[in-house]
This record gives C-alpha cells, sequence and structure tokens, in this order.
C-alpha cells in the first residue's frame, strides 16, 4: 500500500500496538517504514548509529510472537531509539564523545535490557551532548543534531535550530517521526529541555526509578533514565517497562512498579498544584509567561486548585548543580584513561599516555566540567565550594519537601525559551547553563518531573509545560501531564505547515 | 576567585588532561567566570544543615555472598587498545 509508510510513521505507541494486535501490519511493516524514515532524514544527524539488521531481525521475532499469541507487553514490535549514552551489547556506544572511539559493549544496560524483554525493537542510537553535558546537542563528537522544526517568522527563519540537549537526537527523532519512542538520560534538565525544544513529552522519573547499570555516568547522584515519547500515555507505557529495581545498581529503588497507564483518568478535582514564584524571572518572555498562565487555567478548569507557592532556594540551583555535577563528572570520567577501551594516544611514559589520551578524546566542555570538578574537589577549596554546595543541595530538597504539604504537584514552564539556532550561546557557558534554570531544581531533589508540549509561539515553535511531583509520584505527574496534553490540543508537528494557534 | 594561568595548569595535572601553554590563559578565563558565578553560594547561611549524600533514601539490601558473575576476561579485555593473553599492556612503568 502506497499510503501506509506515513500512516505508520505518525501512529503512538498505544495505536500501533493496537493495530499491530489487530492484525493490520506487523512489526516488520512498522519498522521498516522507521528505517526508511531514518535513511531519509540522516541530514538531521539524529543517529550516530543505525541498526537495520537487528532492528528487522528483533522485528520478526516480535511477528513471531504475536503470531502464536505470545506478545509479551505493548511494547512487543515497537521500534524505538535509545541515547548512545546507554551501552548496547555488541553496538557502538559513544557517550557522544571521541574518547569512546570505538568502544563496543560486552553487556547490555539493564533499562535497554527491560525494553528488549518487553518485546521492544532498536532502530539506532541517538546522537547526544557529549557525556551528556550541554543543552543544544552542539557538543558531540559527531557533530550537532538539527531540530527538525522550522521558524515561521521572525529573526530564526531559515536558521537550523539546536533540538537542545543533551538527549537531542532522542528528541529530534521522536519529533521527526523517525521513532515511535526514544530513550533520554536527564541529569538537570536533559530529557525535558530537549522535549520541549521538539514539541515532544519527556519524563524524568524520580531518583532511583530505573536502574543506572550500563547507562554511561556523568553525575551519579543525579543521573535517570526516562522516555521521550509523543503522547503521556506513551510516556506511561514506555516508563512501565523500563523502570523497576535491579540489584546491579545500589541505589535503585526497591518498590514496586504501578500501572501508569492506569493512572490517566483525567480526573484532577481537588488536586492543589503550586505555582512557584521565584519561577517568574524579570526576563520571562511574554509567552513563556503566556504558556504558564494558560497551563494554570487548564488545570483549574479540570477542577484542580491552583496555589501560590514559594522555594526559597531556588535560584542557588543551578550554581551548586554546577559544583556538585562537575565534581561527580571529574570523578567519573578518570576511568578513561586509554588502557582498558577506546583511544588511546601514546605518550612517552604512563602519565603523558593518560594526558593526551584525554586531551584528544574530550571536547572543550566536558574539558571544562572536568577543571571545575578538579578544581572545586581539590585540597583547600573542598569545604567552601563543594561542602557548601551539597549543603545547598538540601536547602533545595527542604523546601520542596515543605510545600508537598500545602500541594500535590508544582506547575512552571520547561525552558526560559524556544529553540534556538545552532552556532548561539556558544561563547559563554554560562548563557548555556541558563537554559535549564527550571529543570534543574527538581534534578537536584530528586523528584519526577514531566514536559508536556503545550503550545506554537509566534515564531511556529513549540513551547513545554512542566509538572514536578514529589518522589515516586509519577502517576499523579503524569495524570496532570495527561489533562495538559487533552487542554492544550497539540496537534502540530515539524513535518507539515504549521497552523499557528491564538 | 580568579584562577590564573599556574592554577590552571596544575589542576588540569590533577585531572590528567594535557593542555597546551596557549590554551592556558583563555581556559583561565573561562573557569574564573564559572567559578565567580557559583561562588554566589557563599551567601546561602547553611549553618547546621547537613550536605546531602543520598537525595532518596533507599534502604541498603544484603545480597547473597556468592559469586554470580566474573570469569569473561575475553569479554573485559575485548575493548583493550593493546592486550596480551589475560592482561591489557602499558608502556613501562618501572625504570
Amino acid at each position: 500500500m502506497m499510503t501506509s509508510k506515513i500512516n505508520l510513521q505518525y501512529l503512538t505507541i498505544k495505536e500501533a500496538n493496537r493495530a499491530l494486535n489487530e492484525g493490520d501490519y506487523t512489526s516488520q511493516d512498522l519498522t521498516q517504514a522507521h528505517l526508511e524514515a531514518m535513511v531519509a532524514e540522516r541530514g538531521l544527524n539524529s543517529f550516530v548509529t543505525e541498526c537495520p539488521d537487528r532492528a528487522l531481525a528483533m522485528a520478526e521475532e516480535s511477528d513471531k510472537r504475536r503470531s502464536k499469541g505470545e506478545q509479551i507487553s505493548p511494547l512487543d514490535g515497537i521500534p524505538l531509539a535509545i541515547k548512545d549514552l546507554f551501552c548496547t551489547e555488541g553496538i557502538l556506544s559513544t557517550a557522544g564523545s571521541r574518547i569512546l572511539d570505538g568502544f563496543t559493549p560486552t553487556y547490555e544496560s539493564t533499562v535497554s535490557h527491560n525494553l528488549w524483554s518487553a518485546g521492544a525493537v532498536l532502530l539506532g542510537k541517538t546522537n547526544m551532548d557529549e557525556f551528556a553535558m550541554g543543552s543544544a546537542n552542539v557538543t558531540s563528537y559527531y557533530g550537532n543534531c538539527i531540530n527538525p522544526w522550522k521558524a515561521s517568522s521572525g529573526n530564526l527563519v531559515g536558521k537550523d535550530l539546536v533540538p537542545g540537549g543533551s538527549s537531542g537526537g532522542s528528541a529530534a527523532a521522536v519529533a521527526a517521526r523517525l521513532a515511535l519512542g526514544s530513550t533520554g538520560t536527564d541529569t538537570g534538565g536533559s530529557i525535558r529541555q530537549p522535549s520541549s525544544f521538539c514539541g515532544v513529552v519527556g519524563l524524568k522519573p524520580t531518583y532511583g526509578r530505573c536502574s543506572r547499570w550500563g547507562i554511561i555516568a556523568f553525575a551519579s547522584s543525579l543521573d535517570q533514565a526516562g522516555p521521550i515519547t509523543r503522547s503521556v500515555g506513551d510516556a506511561a507505557l514506555m516508563l512501565a517497562e523500563m523502570a523497576g529495581f535491579d540489584p546491579k545498581d545500589s541505589t535503585s529503588a526497591n518498590l514496586p512498579v504501578p500501572s501508569y497507564i492506569e493512572s490517566l483518568n483525567g480526573n484532577i478535582k481537588g488536586l492543589r498544584i503550586g505555582i512557584p514564584s521565584e519561577y517568574k524571572l524579570d526576563s520571562m518572555p511574554d509567552e513563556i509567561e503566556d504558556v504558564w498562565q494558560r497551563g494554570r487555567d487548564w488545570l483549574i478548569d479540570a477542577g484542580a486548585e491552583v496555589i501560590d507557592i514559594s522555594l526559597p532556594h531556588t535560584k542557588y540551583a543551578l550554581p551548586s548543580y554546577y559544583i556538585i555535577a562537575p565534581a561527580e563528572a571529574s570523578s567519573n570520567l578518570a576511568r578513561y584513561d586509554g588502557i582498558r577501551y577506546g583511544l588511546r594516544v601514546e605518550g612517552e611514559d604512563l602519565i603523558d599516555t593518560y594526558e593526551k589520551t584525554r586531551a584528544a578524546g574530550f571536547g572543550d566542555e566536558v574539558k571544562r566540567r572536568i577543571m571545575i570538578g578538579t578544581y572545586v574537589l581539590s585540597a583547600g577549596y573542598y569545604d567552601a565550594y563543594y561542602r557548601q554546595a551539597q549543603k545547598v543541595r538540601t536547602q533545595i530538597t527542604n523546601d520542596f519537601n515543605s510545600v508537598w504539604k500545602e500541594c500535590d504537584a508544582i506547575l512552571t514552564p520547561t525552558t526560559p525559551s524556544a529553540a534556538f539556532a545552532i552556532g548561539e550561546k556558544m561563547e559563554d557557558p554560562i548563557a548555556m547553563y541558563l537554559n535549564d534554570i527550571f529543570t534543574v531544581p527538581a534534578s537536584m531533589a530528586g523528584l519526577p518531573a514531566i514536559s508536556v508540549p503545550a503550545a506554537i509561539n509566534k515564531e511556529g515553535l513549540p513551547l513545554g509545560l512542566h509538572v514536578i511531583g514529589p518522589a515516586f509520584t509519577e502517576q499523579t505527574v503524569l495524570r496532570i501531564a495527561d489533562v495538559i496534553e487533552t487542554a492544550a490540543e497539540f496537534t502540530a508537528n515539524p513535518n507539515e505547515n504549521i497552523t499557528i494557534a491564538g | 576567585m580568579t584562577l590564573d594561568t599556574n592554577t590552571v595548569r596544575r589542576i588540569a595535572r590533577l585531572a590528567r588532561l594535557h593542555i597546551p601553554e596557549s590554551e592556558l590563559s583563555h581556559l583561565a578565563s573561562d573557569l574564573s567566570n564559572i567559578i565567580g558565578w557559583v561562588e554566589q553560594l557563599a551567601e546561602v547561611k547553611t549553618d547546621g544543615v547537613e550536605p546531602m549524600t543520598n537525595v532518596i533514601e533507599t534502604e541498603s539490601h544484603y545480597r547473597e555472598d556468592v559469586i554470580n558473575d566474573g570469569g569473561d576476561s575475553a569479554k573485559v579485555l575485548q575493548n583493550a587498545s593493546d592486550s596480551s593473553g589475560n592482561f591489557f599492556t602499558v608502556i613501562k612503568v618501572i625504570e
């Protein structure tokens, strides 16, 4: 059928699962359509590695299971993209870095293993900021990924825009209909910020909800895997398979995984939604203020109670993050020595080999963060910087713990702007860091948070709303996000001429 | 706090990063800006506040003291840039 290809790409996971069950087409059809779309859209540079042979073999296995009535899960036969931070057995895994040149893991990350055990199909590995350090996908050794959205008016017309980062390839691939869903990881906003920039749904679960085993480490006290999808329901379906206790990650939570999809009942009557006054920035563009106001109205219309709250240490979240995350990164990235895997540049002696390998293997942003991290952990500075940042992190978490007495969840914008042009903010690291101003506080407190596409701005670019909940309340966070999704009626997609709302 | 080029050279050595002399002053300026920005944390009153070490309280769990993994030296060595027998090889480190 001539028309099937486009239609297959435009399904949600939920719709695709239903159609597979009804025998409308096979996982091999679905997978083939996405593999062809990936080839057609190579210009976006959203994949570092494409896995067509593996994908078709996995799809064939899924089709065999379904034909025998042995479907494993709602993800059985669903083609997904995996961020290149997840180790995948027998498939190049780079973290977007030259230092992992040629690294082919001999093991599978727990989260990706869980997805394959649920029957999902691996399409390929997605582009990302090097070691997940960035907010624009411009620090990747494999080149920047391009946001499939284009501005329809204003200064950005005709320019390639960033997809956000660090999970830029994962968000761009889902937005461009190259995958039905993808995995991301979020340390300070790396799932939510690119999801907002690309007009898709991105969920960062509670720290510990998904195992970190086999995910290349950036900042171990913050890193968390989560799904990127085109609907809140799909995020619920993916999280249910990704999450769970793992004895191989001592920080993974030994709690049952609920049925997230069943919590999407549209009923938020009586829920109290907090609006933190500290998130109202003087410099906030009107379009961000507007989408936030619309979000409040939607939730009130659905029966929620919206209240003003205060999180007094909000302004210190970003600077404390930029001590703690680099400190942990400098420690985690000490393992890249050129000896056991990845790049090796021979030097005059062993230390020279380490130094030359790491100089050649790491890009500028990673080097900056290793240097900052080494500095704040060094003798004489540890108490003033690292220990103080850990204390501020306690204060930030205490702020959230206090407001949970007054409200059930918090609503904020996801980002302080829409996507910007590739090349912007490159000379000023702090300007780039400010992209994560609304996402970092929840990361510092380990809380679940989701970005949902909520509006198209006057330039024709998507804007997201951000819902934060108490630890392990993914069900509530998803339920509120589902209500926002229904009210927002966000149907625009980057592959078509966009109708501007309002 | 402004980082001078000597400090940057020392930190680069600790971090095992070769930074060419020509790049030291630019890097010193970048790092000074970032450190200057994070120093606003000094104004936060943290007397009596415990530093956070574990954001989500999880119970430590015991496991059986059994061997359940290992014996995979071929897998471990598979990605080595140079190996010999069951060993990684490095440049001579003992004079």
